[in-house]
């Protein structure tokens, strides 16, 4: 009983001091979670990609686009099951603000490579159908307020005009970390008016998407891809899907090391401002823990002491903000609709998080507890009155 | 009592105790040399500074002695190491102090019963005891009071009964009065009287009052470091 009831009471000695601590904890623990969840979502595209799937792309960079010509020669490689293709549009929806990935596909060899994207049946026949129709996800639907049958204009900054065109179909995702922010339209009807403007600029792809037979052949089919257009006009870079999904987050690297940074950064604050807490709670009770050691006690019971309020503190605040996560990550992927395709707080995200409450309330407590352990029986009487 | 071949309880051999300050060694306790039997009342005088304290914390097994021996029924407490020490004062000692120095997050049962945890002994075993043991100290009405709650006195005297309840060998109280008013500072000193005529506790007390004093058996009187007279007061 003595135990466990004095850690208890104790911490609840100072009310307001351990309610400020705890809110501290909240916020941190909070925050820890909600920019870890950020850095996740920023990967999200990696995670789901299929290792089946090559995507082969001009070796000089994403912006410089493939003739359409290629697509025959790469399903002639040894390897190869199917071939599709598709282009970055990058059009504006009402305001730039509003971002979600636009592109011109191939509709039936396109969704043919992609079983996780789930369309009723008559929805993707119309689809089809309509050159100028449109397919859209889910989530990008739901945030845009898009139906079956609305006409979307987009304002095109790499294929200039207004573009306009009429859902045809909404997809859904075969779980929830399925990118359902995608808007898709048909490539013909891209090519043909481009064909119209400026005719150097047709027949032109911004990647090949290739089916592998079997995927534990990545690296071979990629390199047998490769050399066939080595030294041509347009040198090709193929890698698997999730390598490429990797390299496009790698063009904004920086910012996601900056958020981790500064998410590992708000836990060692709070860790500072509870061990100093549990300095200062540690220092006023030493004449107590002189008194616990007179009566034979021994100093791990003491120490225990201490170690067991700034657990129980930190892991306390740790469970209310793990607990607010959830709603907050919400509320947030709310906010910035399909800037983020999906925004989920992982379990692995939870598991820091209890990780880093547990961090803290260790690590706070280390020299405290120390102090506490070591308090000569003499002095630390002496101190009272 | 002269006449008694059995061995004292505390026998003090010898113990000399210094303090260094700033570079400055300053002697507290000279060669001290003392013996009490088992069922003594014993108080120690003597002005502020003196060592009375220090002296009482040798003997309590709280503080260590540069030179001599304190043996206490037999066993040279000034040998024994940090942990083992740790279990016989848990075991052999009750302490009482001025400012009581109870837990405050704990009730007065609690209070009483934290001693006991150290014991080998069931929850319901240590809940009869302290019980007992607060009743017999005139707090039975007020076990689930939390120190702020109480009196000085009857914080005192839940200090008394959290000395107690482990019946150890002897108690050592440093002026366990000093910060009662009158009346409070008879009851407590009644109380530690009956603890030694009817439980035959040992009882070494600190004290400046010389009134306290005098419930006391004997009296020893150190100054500057040194014991300087003992009276044997009347019963
Ligand atoms: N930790 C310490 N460091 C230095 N000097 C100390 C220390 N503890 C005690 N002293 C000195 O030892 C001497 C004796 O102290 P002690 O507390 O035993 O006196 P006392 O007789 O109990 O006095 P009082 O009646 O005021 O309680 C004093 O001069 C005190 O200043
Ligand atoms: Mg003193």
């Amino acid at each position: 009983m003595p135990f466990l009831v004095l850690v208890l009471r104790n911490a609840l000695r100072h009310k307001l001091r351990t309610a400020l601590t705890v809110v501290g904890i909240v916020v941190a623990i909070l925050s820890f979670g909600l920019l870890q969840t950020i850095v996740a979502a920023w990967y999200a595209g990696a995670d789901k990609a299929a290792p089946d799937r090559l995507v082969t792309r001009n070796a000089i960079s994403l912006t410089f686009p493939l003739p359409l010509a290629y697509r025959d020669k790469v399903r002639a490689v040894a390897g190869v099951k199917a071939v599709s293709y598709a282009n970055w549009f990058g059009g504006i929806y009402q305001k730039p603000a509003n971002f979600f990935p636009q592109f011109a596909i191939e509709p039936e060899s396109y969704l043919a490579m992609y079983p996780e994207y789930r369309v009723p049946e008559e929805e993707l026949r119309a689809f089809v159908r309509d050159r100028k129709g449109a397919l859209v996800g889910r989530k990008l639907a739901d945030t845009y307020g898009f139906r079956v049958g609305d006409t979307v204009p987009l304002r095109g900054t790499i294929y200039p005009g207004t573009w306009e065109f009429t859902v045809r179909g909404i997809y859904d995702g075969e779980d929830a970390k399925t990118d359902t922010s995608q808007f898709f339209f048909h490539w013909d009807y891209l090519n043909e008016t481009v064909k119209k403007r400026s005719r150097g600029r047709a027949d032109q792809v911004g990647v090949l998407i290739v089916q592998l037979e079997d995927a534990d052949r990545a690296a071979a089919v990629s390199e047998a891809i490769d050399a066939q257009f080595a030294s041509s006009l347009a040198e090709t870079l193929t890698e698997t899907e999730r390598a490429f999904q990797i390299g496009f987050v790698k063009q904004t690297e920086a910012i996601v090391v900056a958020i981790r940074v500064v998410s590992y950064v708000v836990i060692v604050i709070i860790l500072a401002v509870m061990a100093n807490t549990m300095a200062m709670t540690a220092r006023e009770r030493l004449s107590e823990y002189a008194t616990l050691k007179a009566l034979g006690f021994p100093p791990v019971f003491v120490a225990g002491l201490v170690l067991g309020e700034s657990l129980a503190i930190a892991v306390a605040g740790g469970a209310i903000g793990i607990a607010l996560t959830f709603p907050a990550a919400d509320a947030f992927a709310a906010r910035v609709g399909t800037l983020f395709p999906v925004f989920q707080v992982a379990q692995g995200t939870v598991g820091l998080q209890l990780a880093a409450a547990a961090l803290v309330g260790l690590v706070a407590a280390a020299l405290p507890m120390r102090r506490a352990a070591r308090v000569n029986i003499v002095e630390g009487l002496r101190a009272i009155g | 009592m002269s006449g008694v071949a059995a061995p004292p309880l505390v026998r003090v051999a010898g113990v000399s105790k210094s303090y260094r300050r700033g570079g400055q060694v300053v002697p507290v306790l000279a060669d001290i040399t003392l013996d009490i039997p088992g069922g003594a009342f014993l108080g120690l005088m003597g002005p502020s500074g003196s060592g009375k304290s220090t002296l009482l914390n040798l003997i309590a097994g709280i503080d260590k002695p540069d030179a001599g021996s304190i043996a206490v029924a037999g066993v040279d407490i000034t040998r024994l190491p940090e942990a083992e020490l740790a279990d016989w004062r848990a075991a052999n000692v009750g302490f009482i102090f001025q400012f009581y120095n109870l837990m405050p997050v704990l009730s007065a049962l609690e209070n009483v019963e934290l001693p006991l945890t150290l014991a080998r002994m069931d929850r319901r075993e240590r809940r009869e005891r302290a019980q007992a043991t607060l009743e017999l100290v005139g707090l039975g009405d007020r076990m689930e009071h939390f120190p702020s709650e109480l009196s000085g006195g009857q914080q005192q005297r839940v200090a008394i009964a959290r000395a107690i309840v482990t019946d150890p060998r002897i108690l050592v109280a440093d002026e366990p009065t000093g910060d009662l008013d009158r009346h409070s500072a008879e009851e407590i000193l009644a109380l530690m009287d009956r603890l030694n005529v009817d439980l035959g506790k040992t009882i070494v007390m600190v004290t400046h009052d010389r009134r306290a004093a005098e419930r006391a058996h004997s009296i020893m009187h150190l100054e500057k470091g040194e014991l300087f007279a003992h009276e044997e007061l009347p019963r």
